[in-house]
């Protein structure tokens, strides 16, 4: 099966300030691939470049080595132009719904800007964002609304509501639900995946949590210090890792269960102890 | 499974009315836009309007007192003062128009341009704004009279290009701040171009400082166009408010009333403009006081109706004389602006023994940061008890003195917050900041506070204690900041140790290591620990007892054990369900879902 998305030794590295600053890459060399409807999980900690790899997908990060390529083109480089072009393609859901929106417009306005821009006539534009707030369980009257007036976990379906405006193939999801209350968490992740079952959408689902990512991932890579150290099956991956650093990671995310979160600190101390004997 | 969030009420009116109708409502505003107003007609009617020519010089007119056939009277010209008044404010306010457009032309598009795409636009815009900035205009303005001569027009176009960093400055600000907002991020990737995202995005932002910044230019250009030409460097042929001044300061000893009008002119103008700026400026900030805020505050009565009591698991070995804190029906609201109150906690009962670690846990806007900052003593301003009691180890805290709570926090309950970075003072180095607390607490001299900081940095696991010591805040990273507080927050052997959310901004695998380092602290000084969290993992790794909130109340209490078994209360289970970690995995990509791209 052909990728939709493939990333091959993608490098980035942000320019430094002034002339002769020194500048150390981001991400080095790091290949994904994503294939159309399948959601890939992107597991990191702070600092490991997962956000900057959704970035550079989303032409927002300088690529400065390596290939994105999507759908048989290369996009890595882009002039703005071509870029604007993809948005029908690949869309984003950003982390904070407090910033990802624009305090100073409806959401008609938010909705209906994307659709505005590619010549969509006013009425239809409307009639549009009425079924976009269906698809993502929104009351109708909710357009006439600025996103002040919304909980956070509202909030990120408007943000989902905006990605799906354009129908695209794949949408980038930057730790979506990491914002949210629990229960709201869980509603809204139902929502990404009810999506993808109607849609056929294609998500690269970034998230520091391997509990999320396992939720929603068909197959998850991990990411240590801008590279990935691990990639595979969801279910594999998340429950019985082989590289040192993901069995870390699944260590230390606490089980809410006490007597099972007792075994599992016995069991972390017993691997961080095995690793630092080998080590 | 429901969803516990709520739509927030309508936001009130206020909140959604332009600046415009807010500020008629102010009393200050609504004169200073009258008067502005009235200048404004008579700039474009003022000519048509003149009883006279304003330029007809009559011999008998000279110096003339104000008359029925000439209000104002005769200029020293014989020319009619009220003509030329209205005349020249066409005149003078066109002149400051001009300087007003080409400050915001080229300001606003320079800030613009330079805030957005940085770089090269940046620096090249920055060192010409500098430079404008370091010019000293009147010198700039005299040099411009003597070679292109005395054209009020010719200055003010130069002022306007003198005035326009402080368009630039602002704008370049605004913008550097907006361009990096997620928004502006999410509009690029749907597909909108540069110039549709700076004016929708981006300038909408900063519409409003521009207008307050404009009326305040607006009020320079009046001022220094006025000065220029009451220096005589206008051409005093044209009547304008800075000439009529000029000529009325020429005959101050025989006719000083000729002073007096284009003076009050000038100074109102300024005067409404200023206010007009002020008075948005604190309208958009809100920092004037709000009607309706008196300083006594609201009377709270307690509600009616009683609310179901929270479920309570009992747990052996229940030693009442063990309890270390003791909470009863504790209520915590904040004063509206309406005059009412807003309950954030309402009836919360608590009990934490010695040496128990105590879950707090329930979703954003539960309460349980305001039932720990209760216990502390700092609730945030406009939120005060309004009933209840707090006893820690026999003494009461609510309605205490700031004493009674200053010898109770730091020494006996000590606090660890969520984000360890805005919690440490960047101006200071880590271990100064250990070291103080000690001092004025434990009463220890510098050298011994020194070592025992340095024993405690040890402790908390940092790798380095000499060297984190002597670092600055950003120079280490986010656990090692948290661990440094927590180091600082068990200085003084406190018997309770609030955590509020203390893991929830560090990575997993941080995380983990900062509850080791809290269960060893715990067992090993026999503190009581209040754990507040949303985190239900955290609270099964440390937690002896939990007490679950939803919104304001506590609904369930008991033994870790049961509350992850055996919930009771549909919240708890609700919240149990929303728990992914249990969750099937999505499996590998079936061919029946893919589709054709």
């Amino acid at each position: 099966m052909t990728a939709l998305l493939d990333i091959v030794d993608l490098e980035v590295t942000y320019p430094g300030k002034g002339l002769r600053a020194r500048t150390s890459p981001v991400l080095h060399g790091v290949s994904l691939d994503i294939r159309p409807g399948e959601t890939v999980g992107l597991v990191g900690e702070s600092g490991s470049g997962k956000s900057t790899l959704g970035r550079a997908v989303l032409g927002l990060a300088p690529v400065t080595g390596g290939r994105i390529t999507y759908a048989g083109r290369d996009v890595s480089h882009l002039r703005r132009k071509d870029r604007r072009e993809l948005a029908s393609e690949i869309q984003v859901v950003f982390q904070d719904p407090y910033t990802s929106l624009n305090p100073a417009m409806t959401i008609d306005q938010i909705l209906s800007e994307p659709l505005r821009v590619r010549g969509v006539n006013r009425a239809e534009a409307s009639a549009r964002v009425g079924d976009l707030l269906d698809r993502v369980n929104l009351p109708a009257d909710a357009a006439g609304r600025l996103p002040r007036e919304f909980s956070g976990g509202q909030r990120q379906r408007i943000a989902i509501a905006r990605a799906l405006a354009l129908d695209p193939a794949l949408i980038v999801c930057d730790e979506p639900v990491s914002a949210l209350d629990l229960s709201t968490q869980a509603r809204v992740l139902d929502l990404f995946i009810e999506i993808k079952q109607r849609t056929g959408v294609a998500y690269l689902f970034i998230s520091h949590d391997l509990a999320v990512v396992r939720h929603v991932s068909h197959r998850v890579a991990v990411m240590y210090r801008g590279e990935i150290v691990e990639s595979g099956d969801g279910d594999k991956v998340t429950s019985a890792p082989d590289h040192p650093y993901t069995q870390r990671l699944l260590m230390a995310a606490p089980v809410p269960d006490p007597v099972r979160q007792r075994e599992r600190r016995v069991e972390r101390r017993r691997l961080l102890d095995s690793q630092a004997a080998t080590a | 499974m429901t969803e516990f969030t709520v739509t927030p009420p309508p936001i009130p009116a206020a909140g959604r009315q332009s600046l415009l109708r807010r500020l008629l409502r102010k009393p200050v505003a609504l004169v200073s836009i009258g008067f502005l107003a009235v200048v404004a007609v008579v700039a474009v009617v003022g000519r048509a309007v003149s009883p006279h020519d304003p330029y007809t010089s009559s011999l008998d007119l000279v110096l003339a007192p104000p008359g029925a056939e000439h209000p104002l009277g005769g200029d020293s010209a014989g020319r009619d003062v009220l003509s030329r008044l209205l005349t020249g404010t066409q005149i003078s306010i066109g002149a400051a128009l001009l300087a007003l457009a080409v400050a915001l032309v080229l300001g606003v598009a320079g800030g613009l341009l330079a805030g957005y795409y940085g770089g090269v636009f940046d620096t090249v815009s920055s060192w010409l704004t500098s430079l404008v900035m370091a010019l000293p205009a009147i010198i700039v303005l005299l040099a411009a009279r003597a070679a292109l001569g005395p054209s009020i027009w010719v200055s003010m176009t130069i002022f306007g290009v003198l005035m326009s960093p402080a368009f630039h400055r602002l704008v370049y600000a605004s913008v550097s701040a907006v361009r990096h907002e997620l928004y502006v991020d999410a509009a690029r990737v749907a597909g909108l171009s540069d110039l549709r995202i700076i004016g929708r995005h981006v300038l909408w932002v900063v519409r409003a400082p521009i207008i307050i910044q404009s009326a305040i230019v607006m009020g320079i250009a009046i001022a220094v166009q006025a000065g220029l030409e009451f220096l005589g460097i206008g051409d005093l042929a044209v009547p304008s408010w800075g000439s009529m001044l000029n000529d009325g300061f020429a005959q101050i000893y025989s006719t000083p009333i000729l002073m007096l009008w284009p003076a009050l002119v000038i100074a109102l103008t300024s005067m409404a403009l200023v206010l007009v700026a002020n008075t948005a400026r604190d309208e958009l900030e809100r920092v004037s006081p709000r009607r309706g805020r008196r300083r006594r505050a609201a009377e709270w009565s307690a509600p009616q109706v009683s609310e179901p009591a929270a479920i309570v698991h009992a747990d052996a070995g229940d030693r009442p004389e063990d309890v270390l804190l003791h909470v009863r029906d504790l209520v915590v609201g904040y004063d509206q602006d309406d005059g009412g109150i807003k309950e954030v906690v309402r009836g919360v009962s608590l009990d934490i023994r010695r040496g128990e670690v105590h879950g707090l846990i329930g979703e954003s806007g539960s309460g349980k940061t305001q039932t720990a900052f209760s216990v502390l003593g700092l609730l945030p301003a406009g939120g005060r008890v309004l009933a209840g009691s707090i006893d820690f180890g026999g003494v009461e805290l609510v309605g205490a003195s700031e004493r009674v709570h200053a010898a109770v926090r730091g020494r006996r309950i000590a606090y660890v917050p969520q984000e360890p970075m805005s919690n440490l003072d960047p101006s200071f180095t880590i271990g100064s900041q250990l070291v103080e607390p000690m001092r004025v607490v434990a009463g220890l001299s510098k050298k011994e506070a020194r070592a025992r900081a340095l024993d405690l940095l040890a402790r908390v696991g940092i790798p380095d204690p000499q060297r984190t010591f002597s670092s600055y805040p950003h120079q280490v990273s986010g656990g090692m900041a948290q661990r440094a507080l927590i180091a600082g927050a068990v200085s003084c052997d406190p018997e309770l140790l609030i955590a509020d959310e203390a893991t929830t901004a560090l990575d997993v695998t941080v995380q983990a290591e900062v509850l080791d380092l809290l269960r060893d602290l715990q067992e090993e000084r026999g503190m009581a620990l209040l754990l507040v969290t949303h985190n239900f993992g955290v609270v099964a790794d440390l937690c002896d007892r939990v007490s679950v909130m939803q919104s304001g109340r506590i609904v369930e209490t008991g033994p870790v054990e049961t509350i992850f078994s055996a919930p009771q209360h549909e919240y708890t289970r609700a919240l149990h369900a929303a728990i992914l970690d249990d969750s099937t995995p999505r499996g590998a990509l079936s061919p029946r879902e893919v589709s054709a791209p």
